[in-house]
């Protein structure tokens, strides 16, 4: 087990090294700098740009900075927003992500869970058939579309909820982003549970709890759902990523000053420090979280070992 | 067999499990009645897709609904109509009073879950146990299948068993409340030759030890031999013959028990050559008028396809689905006695 | 010890993630179809008897061909009968503003425009049908890119197998961990092309060179366990090369898996269009797509929210006939189905 852990945080440094060169070539191998663009430079001015922000140096300075950064784990300041450091911009984008991100998905894991499972114990009725068509819907919307239609219908028509600003958790200012967010998490768990759930209450041991004289509620609580639900487990993985995408969406239709926000914009203005630190930090993330989910599947399922 | 006197612990009149399929309606199990008194053991022999798993999935009232349905018959068990009790007066059957071992050990035990919850489960249902009487119960019932070290091992996940091990723990779990009934579903099949004979011999000497009536199901004729009282043949669905143990060895009166009896590798024969009935059992959406084992029926003459056998008397406990049940019946006599 | 490394899931939007552990429908890739290949027409026409029978599949089959057909000819037929493109700007002062769908500029009722006009008076109906065209193509030829790099990847691992087929395997996994739509982002953020096409170039081989991961891994397991039937066995005993028994024998044993897989991958891939084209990383003007349509129409949601309705919920009811089309062609395909 501790060698398992071992060696993929192992695997994760060059990894997180792959993801970081990439970004930085890319950023320099793109014509133009950050302050092009706007107003043409004199000579002058664009040589004390240069100096000021090291771009004067040979590539392989800068490079080994932004490496040397990373390991320190202190990326610099952002030349867009001055005087901030990406940190500050990292602590300040990260709990709105977070809070959106976390609200959306355990509203997803709660309602996916319960549906697929319903779906699956009934399966071929009419609860299995409208909550499958509900999630193929869920699957089908794009979330930059349906964030807007729930703005329409709930605040612009019934003027329930607001439709845009943060106040954070709980307000009712999350309610739109976070359902927006969730609504193809909670299809993509639904469908999951139930094939899950279909395949394990089909198999032989299902059946001896069966013979052992269970009530069919403790048959699913008991023996069903540990198994049915692993592949909502091993989805946990790739839902992070998509969470990842799918906030950068969310905040940007509900105009939220989430991490994705900062993103977007640095990506556009060229935000050098800010794009290498975001990259960076949302590399660690989903490096970290899926060994995580890995080591959940030991507890989980008592077959694997590591 | 002699009528020991005791009342019938089990009698089936009659059952019929459909299932409903794209095909059309398979007829897994069409019609058969048995009975089963107590402390005896009945062996239900036939070839895979006959409906003997079925039939016996219908007594615990196990058929997955949809797409199966018992759609008639009665099964009275201690005197009671199984099928008409309540779901909550089912579940209180089985485990308790009525168990089943499955085929197959390793898919039967979840495998999530340790052993000593799995067998405590039973009787802290059934038993009232609390969960010490329970564990001490596991423990005890794991060393009284043979299994060694049960104290250590009791905590161990499925997969750690080997697979007569993770058989012997099913036969522990479904003994755990001493049942009057027990169901071995093929038991033996998907173990090591070696293993089989001990599992065979650990289900004997505890149907001894607690009077247990035994149903064994199996498509090998050599597992039955020692074990029952009284053989059912099925096929298609349906009883083809039915008889004591050493009547249906000695003097089958019916074709297809003729020639499952000849596919038994029979050691002495010098040329070694092995027995096949040819064919395969027919589709069950789709059986034909007349017998559904005439196709492949070295004595099927016209009337096997065009008409339906008559289940005939042949003594007071043996039966036959054959038009020509009393033919087989006298030569299989006459063998006898030139052996 | 490492076989039982737990895989990583794969990222993927159209169908269950398919997974190395759990139960059969995800085990297509170890699934044996040789037998039924070689059972010729049959199996095809088999699949196609069940697909048919699956009524939700079937009219997810006539609205994707129903929308193909309108956005291949739909704007020509558009032009011929009014006169204008999908980017034509009225003259008139009057009419170059957002009307609502089938209301002409006196507010009575006119057949014109049917979705409305946008706010330059362009017709939405001309735009969404266009937007259609790109936001297909970009679709398809994307899946295409991901299906040749997949299929030869897969086909290559699972045929050399070995420490090769190891290694190729652990580049995948390496691979699904990163989040690569950042690094897309990036990619099209900082490297805009010069031209429209030259965009559209770009956000094919970007979408492709990002979903060809799970392709991969179910062409390496269907080839694993195709590789040692009697047939391969033939071609290579009679010396036939190894690249021609791969491109020759193996791959067009695969097909089906492959084909229910590339259907579930063209929505994935339209929604990564859309989603990139939203935030303004795809599609540019002149050319629309779909996405690009939604991001303008949700810039002025509150006044005409008929500019995002309409290409939102074209696009939604595309995917929805795709993703149902996929399951559908699945459940028709997948042997472990055909078993029950």
């Amino acid at each position: 087990m501790l060698r398992f852990i071992i060696r993929r945080i192992v695997v994760i440094i060059p990894m997180l090294f792959i993801v970081v060169s990439l970004t930085w070539g890319l950023i320099r191998l793109a014509p133009g700098n950050f302050y092009t663009g706007e107003k043409k430079l004199t000579p002058a001015i664009e040589k004390n740009l240069r100096e000021k922000y090291g771009l004067n140096r040979p590539w392989y300075v800068q490079y080994g900075k932004v490496l040397w950064n990373i390991a320190r784990f202190d990326f610099g300041n952002s030349l867009k927003y001055e005087g901030q450091s990406v940190n500050q911009i990292l602590f300040r984008g990260l709990p709105v992500s977070a809070t959106l991100g976390l609200s959306a998905y355990l509203l997803a894991l709660f309602v996916g869970i319960t549906t697929g499972t319903l779906a699956a114990l009934k399966q071929n009725s009419w609860i299995d058939y409208a909550s499958m068509v509900l999630a193929m819907i869920g699957i089908s919307i794009p979330n930059f579309v349906l964030g807007p239609l729930l703005v329409l219908i709930f605040a612009l028509n019934l003027f329930w909820l607001p439709p845009a600003l943060w106040n954070g958790f709980p307000s009712k200012s999350i309610v739109l982003p976070a359902l927006t967010l969730s609504a193809i998490y909670i299809a993509y768990i639904a469908r999951l549970t139930r094939s899950g759930m279909l395949e394990v209450m089909r198999s032989d041991y299902i059946r001896t709890a069966r013979a052992k004289g269970l009530s069919e509620t403790q048959v699913v609580f008991r023996h069903a759902l540990r198994g049915g639900l692993l592949p909502v487990v091993s989805f946990s993985g790739p839902a992070l990523a998509f969470l990842i995408t799918g906030t950068v969406v969310v905040e940007r239709v509900f105009a939220l000053p989430g991490l994705g926000n900062y993103f977007i914009n640095a990506c556009f203005n060229r935000d050098e420090p800010l794009i290498i630190g975001i990259v960076a930090f949302i590399a660690v993330t989903v490096l970290g979280f899926n060994l995580l989910v890995d080591i959940s599947y030991g507890f989980i399922d008592p077959r694997i070992r590591y | 067999m002699t009528d020991s006197g005791h009342g019938n612990l089990l009698s089936v009149t009659d059952l019929r499990t459909y299932f409903e399929t794209e095909d059309g309606t398979v007829k897994a199990v069409d019609g058969i009645s048995f009975e089963l008194k107590q402390g005896e053991t009945l062996g239900i022999v036939g070839e895979s897709g006959s409906g003997k798993s079925v039939a016996n999935l219908s007594l615990m009232r196990l058929i997955p609904n949809p797409p199966g349905k018992i759609v008639s018959g009665s099964i009275v068990f201690a005197g009671r109509d199984v099928l008409k009790l309540s779901p909550r007066e089912v579940r209180k059957l089985r485990g308790k009073r009525i168990a089943m071992i499955f085929q197959d050990p390793m898919t039967s035990l979840n495998p999530f879950m340790r052993v000593s919850k799995q067998l405590m489960e039973v009787t802290r249902l059934h038993l009232g146990h609390t969960k010490k009487q329970a564990r001490e119960h596991a423990i005890k019932m794991l060393e009284h299948v043979g299994i060694p070290d049960a104290r250590s091992r009791v905590d161990s996940y499925p997969h750690e068993f080997s697979g007569g091990m993770r058989q012997r723990v099913m036969i522990a779990m479904a003994l755990s409340c001493r049942p009057e009934l027990l169901i071995a579903d093929e038991p033996t099949t998907a173990l090591d030759v070696t293993i089989q004979a001990q599992i065979l011999e650990l289900i004997n000497s505890l149907k001894a030890e607690t009077g247990a009536s035994v149903i064994l199901i199996t498509h090998d004729l050599g597992v039955v031999a020692g074990m029952t009282d009284h053989i059912i043949v099925m096929y298609a669905g349906k009883v083809f013959e039915q008889a004591t143990t050493t009547e249906l060895f000695e003097r089958p009166g019916n074709p297809y028990t003729c020639g499952l009896l000849r596919s038994v590798p029979d050691p002495t024969d010098e040329q070694g050559k092995l027995y096949q009935i040819p064919g395969l059992p027919p589709d069950l959406a789709h059986l034909p008028p007349g017998c559904p084992f005439a196709p492949r029926c070295e004595r099927a003459e016209e009337i096997c396809r065009r008409e339906f056998p008559p289940y005939v008397q042949l003594t007071r406990e043996h039966y036959s689905l054959c038009h020509f049940a009393s033919d087989v019946y006298t030569k299989s006599q006459a063998q006898e006695g030139n052996r | 010890m490492e076989d039982e490394k737990p895989s990583l899931a794969p990222l993927e939007t159209g169908s269950d993630p398919p997974n190395r552990r759990i139960g059969p429908e995800y085990a297509c890739g170890e699934e044996d179809i040789g037998g039924e290949v070689l059972a010729g027409t049959s199996l095809w026409r088999d699949a196609w008897r069940r697909l048919l029978k699956n009524k939700l599949a079937v009219l997810g089959m006539v609205i994707v061909i129903a929308i193909v057909i309108a956005a291949l000819i739909g704007p020509s037929v558009i032009k011929r009968a009014t006169g204008s493109a999908y980017d034509f700007i009225p003259k008139d002062q009057a009419l170059t503003k957002s009307f609502p769908p089938f209301r002409g500029p006196d507010g009575k009722f006119s057949w014109t425009h049917p979705m409305g006009t946008d706010n330059a008076g362009r017709d939405i109906l001309a735009r969404v049908l266009s937007g259609g065209q790109i936001s297909l193509m970009v679709a398809l030829i994307a899946t295409l890119v991901s299906l040749l790099i997949g299929v030869s990847y897969g086909a290559t691992a699972g045929y050399l197998g070995g420490r090769i087929d190891d290694l190729m395997m652990r580049v995948v996994d390496v691979l699904y961990s990163l989040p690569y739509v950042i690094i897309v982002i990036v990619l099209l953020a900082l490297l805009p092309a010069k031209t429209p096409t030259g965009q559209l170039a770009q956000l094919f081989l970007a979408l492709g060179a990002v979903s060809w991961l799970t392709m991969a891994r179910i062409v390496r397991g269907q080839v694993m366990s195709l590789k040692n039937q009697e047939f391969i066995l033939a071609a290579r005993a009679t010396g036939v090369s190894t690249p021609k028994i791969i491109f020759r024998h193996l791959i067009p044993n695969t097909l089906g898996p492959v084909i229910v897989y590339a259907t579930l991958t063209v929505p994935t891939v339209m929604l990564s269009e859309a989603f990139l084209s939203f935030l303004g990383l795809g599609v540019r003007p002149p050319r629309v797509s779909w996405g690009s349509l939604a991001a303008e129409g949700a810039q002025s949601l509150a006044i005409y929210p008929w500019q995002l309705i309409f290409p939102g919920l074209t696009m939604a009811l595309m995917l929805f006939s795709l993703n149902f089309l996929g399951d559908g062609l699945r459940d028709a395909l997948d042997p472990q189905m055909r078993k029950e």
